[in-house]
């Protein structure tokens, strides 16, 4: 692997507070310099990324992945290609395949598939539960062993308070995180969208803003009483935004994420019954939207997470009642955050960085994250002011489930680097 | 104007109050036809139409036919049950093969939401919402207004209180449309367990007392009370939802005013609505029925590119719609 210079971008490094005009090398894999002015190793590839960020990869705390089992709708290799196409250099890749991602051999799997795709790196997250059925406690101990970094029913919220609880108590062993997809299952049942105005002129059942914040509300207590850490999934509601600040303040065990969706859409996409605005959590009220924005913005909400969601043309091609819930979205991720949340006023570029970056691997305890001198390379350089059309055609994805075709956005991934080896260039 | 409708009649919400007038105007003259010793005339020889039903229906299902044989339409009806629907076929293959059948109009009763405004967008054929799951109904919100106006002598300024099961029904959401756009003031009344949230911002009263309703009210819509909504939860028993929130004689007895009760059918006596009432003076629901076919009628002749003006003259059996 030849040496790389990215010579004269603007390096952000939310890691060491670095927000300058400087150079980055990068030798062996590692990052060996950053500053400027710095001279370039004998056979380095230099490139002028003049006018460009530099920033560490981005790295997404929630993505399904597929495969095994539905391999129709995504698989490691075109997920971790889509992800290296939207600026990110790691996805945590959530359990609920089929089968479920419940045993050490089944993470081994996870792994193996990831090396031979040579995209993005791949961080898989153990079930809570075996066979994800909510009763037993999966081995988060050779979870660990085989490389998971967190655990997660996604997709089935742990509705047992008790084995939520156990989850708790038992990951502080191993130091990782219980991710929680906060829903109660009685009050969401059936519901395909936002409970409010809107579902009541299409005639569709509603999933209740209480359906997630009782259950954040459950998790956050549970984490005071355990100590264990809990980490909530794609937050939706200004209540749950709530819950999570006074957690915080009360020093709990406590971390949260939020997707590009719930930030830019709000439940009047649904009004259509376009089946591509139909997730899990729905999309809410706007001032909804407007707490999550806050809360990226004042830290409540530490991550960005996409919760990219692949499904197959046919399959949202259906009435609304009958269509899957979940959108695609690492490749729109970097452009969605950067056109309304950066350029909407609401964070700083390094602000963004933070949340997409730094923090998602501080959170899960993962590599990366830093452009500090010997770790990994994982970087990635975009134009944050090049503007691009969302073509769902050209999406790396084996899916094209998005409500954000056609979209004008800002922030072209130029290029992605993990390890020191380019895994995508922009066009 | 030549499609004073646009292709598609999904609902009532996308109308503006000219055009639902304008059908309620246009099925004026088609009342009389069903009054004749022959109730035919033949405006739509030569069109085919396809009654889809994926619910079962018998009243909106024969009085579509009704409608669409007095006016000469070739019919053919598909249920669900029998049809290539029970093979797993989806939707949208449906609506294809439709399409490669050249059928004139759709007329689709389909328990999802929405199901018609994804066909309508698939298939060049018009398409008549005959109720999509909790969303419209739209012939029905139609025959309701029409009652309406036939019987007091105008919708504007009248006071409709809709009663029951608010929740689960398109009937519902297409009278609330319907009577907002032609000016009437609206209500509901049901126990909160059935009541949508958020109803109130579509301009809507709230009554918590079938008591304060019919105090209040014109006009009371009953609604049916499906007897799987009690299995479901939503309400402890019929027993109960009877007593409390049943239309009874006593309490019509204590109204200040004489009421016009409207129900759409089938009903559930001793549940939502007393016999003594369906079957007395207030009853005007069996005008309804006659209605329907109608506003049915009238639908399907504008649809179908009919002129307005040319109704009365489709009517006597010159060939207004070509």
């Amino acid at each position: 692997m030849k040496p790389m210079v990215l010579r004269g971008g603007r390096v952000i490094d939310p890691s060491s507070g670095r927000d300058e005009v400087a150079d980055v090398v990068i030798r062996d894999g590692r990052i060996v310099g950053v500053g400027r002015n710095q001279g370039a190793p004998d056979g380095a590839d230099v490139h002028d990324v003049t006018g460009l960020v530099v920033a560490p990869g981005l790295i997404d705390l929630h993505t399904h992945l597929r495969e095994p089992g539905q391999e129709d709708r995504e698989t490691i290799a075109t997920g971790t290609a889509a992800a290296a196409a939207g600026g990110f250099t790691a996805v945590c890749s959530m359990p609920n395949t089929d089968p479920p991602i419940d045993n050490q051999s089944a993470v081994g799997f996870v792994v193996k598939q990831a090396a031979a795709a040579g995209a993005a790196r791949v961080y898989p997250i153990g079930a809570v539960s075996l066979g994800q059925k909510g009763e037993q406690l999966a081995e988060f101990g050779e979870l660990v062993g085989a490389g998971a970094v967190a655990v997660s029913d996604d997709g089935h919220p742990v509705a047992s308070g008790q084995l939520m609880r156990t989850a708790l108590e038992y990951a502080r062993a191993f130091e990782i995180p219980v991710a929680d997809h906060c829903e109660e299952p009685t009050l969401a049942a059936g519901g395909v969208m936002h409970e409010g105005v809107v579902s009541t002129r299409l005639g569709l059942k509603g999933i209740p803003s209480v359906a997630e914040e009782i259950m954040v509300a459950r998790n956050i207590l549970l984490a005071g009483h355990t100590g264990g850490h809990v980490h909530l999934c794609h937050m939706s509601t200004r209540g749950s935004v709530e819950l999570i600040r006074r957690a915080k303040e009360a020093g709990l065990p406590v971390t949260a994420e939020a997707c590009p969706h719930h930030f830019s859409l709000t439940h009047e996409a649904c009004a259509g019954y376009d089946t591509n605005a139909k997730m899990n959590p729905p999309l809410r009220e706007p001032e909804d939207m407007e707490a999550i924005r806050r809360g990226l913005r004042d830290g409540t909400i530490d991550a960005i997470a996409t919760d990219h969601a692949p499904h197959h043309y046919d399959a949202k091609e259906r009435e609304f009642d009958d269509a899957p819930m979940g959108i695609v979205g690492l490749e729109t991720a970097l452009g969605l955050s950067l056109t309304l949340l950066v350029e909407g006023g609401h964070l700083t570029l390094p602000q963004l960085i933070a949340r997409m970056s730094t923090v998602p691997a501080r959170i899960f305890h993962l590599p990366g994250g830093t452009l500090a001198a010997g770790h990994p390379a994982d970087v990635v350089v975009f134009d944050p002011a090049a503007r691009w059309t969302v073509d769902v055609t050209r999406f790396r994805s084996k899916s094209r489930n998005t409500p954000f075709a056609g979209w004008e956005l800002a922030g072209r991934v130029v290029r992605t680097i993990v390890g020191g080896r380019t895994v995508f260039v922009g066009v | 104007m030549t499609e004073p409708l646009g292709k598609d009649l999904l609902g009532l919400e996308p109308l503006s109050a000219e055009q639902i007038r304008l059908i309620l105007d246009t099925a004026e003259p088609f009342k009389e036809v069903s009054e004749r010793a022959i109730k035919k005339v033949p405006t739509l020889r030569g069109k085919t139409i396809v009654n889809l039903f994926f619910e079962s229906s018998t009243r909106t299902r024969i009085s579509f036919e009704f409608a669409e044989k007095r006016l000469s339409a070739d019919t053919v009806n598909v249920a669900a049950q029998d049809s290539s629907v029970s093979k797993g076929e989806t939707l949208v293959d449906t609506a294809r093969n439709l399409e490669a059948m050249r059928i004139d109009m759709v007329v689709i009763r389909h328990g999802a939401s929405g199901a018609a405004r994804f066909l309508a967008e698939r298939i060049q054929s018009n398409v008549i919402n005959a109720g999509d799951g909790k969303h419209e109904h739209p012939t029905q919100g139609l025959l309701d207004l029409l009652t309406i106006r036939d019987k007091l002598g105008r919708v504007r300024g009248s006071k409709v209180c809709i009663c029951g099961d608010i929740l689960h029904s398109r009937v519902a959401r297409s009278n609330i449309w319907g009577l907002l756009k032609l000016g009437a003031e609206v209500a509901v009344c049901g126990p909160y367990s059935l009541l949508p949230r958020g109803i109130e911002e579509l301009g809507v009263t709230i009554f918590r007392r079938i008591e304060e309703a019919i105090e209040w009210a014109d006009v009371l819509n009953v609604l049916r009370l499906q007897l799987e909504r009690m299995n479901a939860g939503f309400i402890p028993s019929l027993r109960e939802y009877y007593r409390v929130f049943g239309v009874t004689l006593e309490r019509l007895e204590r109204a200040p005013r004489e009421l016009l009760i409207l129900h759409p059918g089938p009903m559930n006596r001793g549940v939502e609505i007393d016999s003594r009432v369906a079957d007395g003076p207030h009853s005007v629901i069996l005008h309804q029925v006659t209605n329907g076919v109608a506003v049915r009628m009238a639908v399907l002749y504008l649809l179908a590119g009919g002129r307005p003006e040319q109704a009365e003259a489709a009517k006597r059996g010159r060939e207004g719609a070509e």
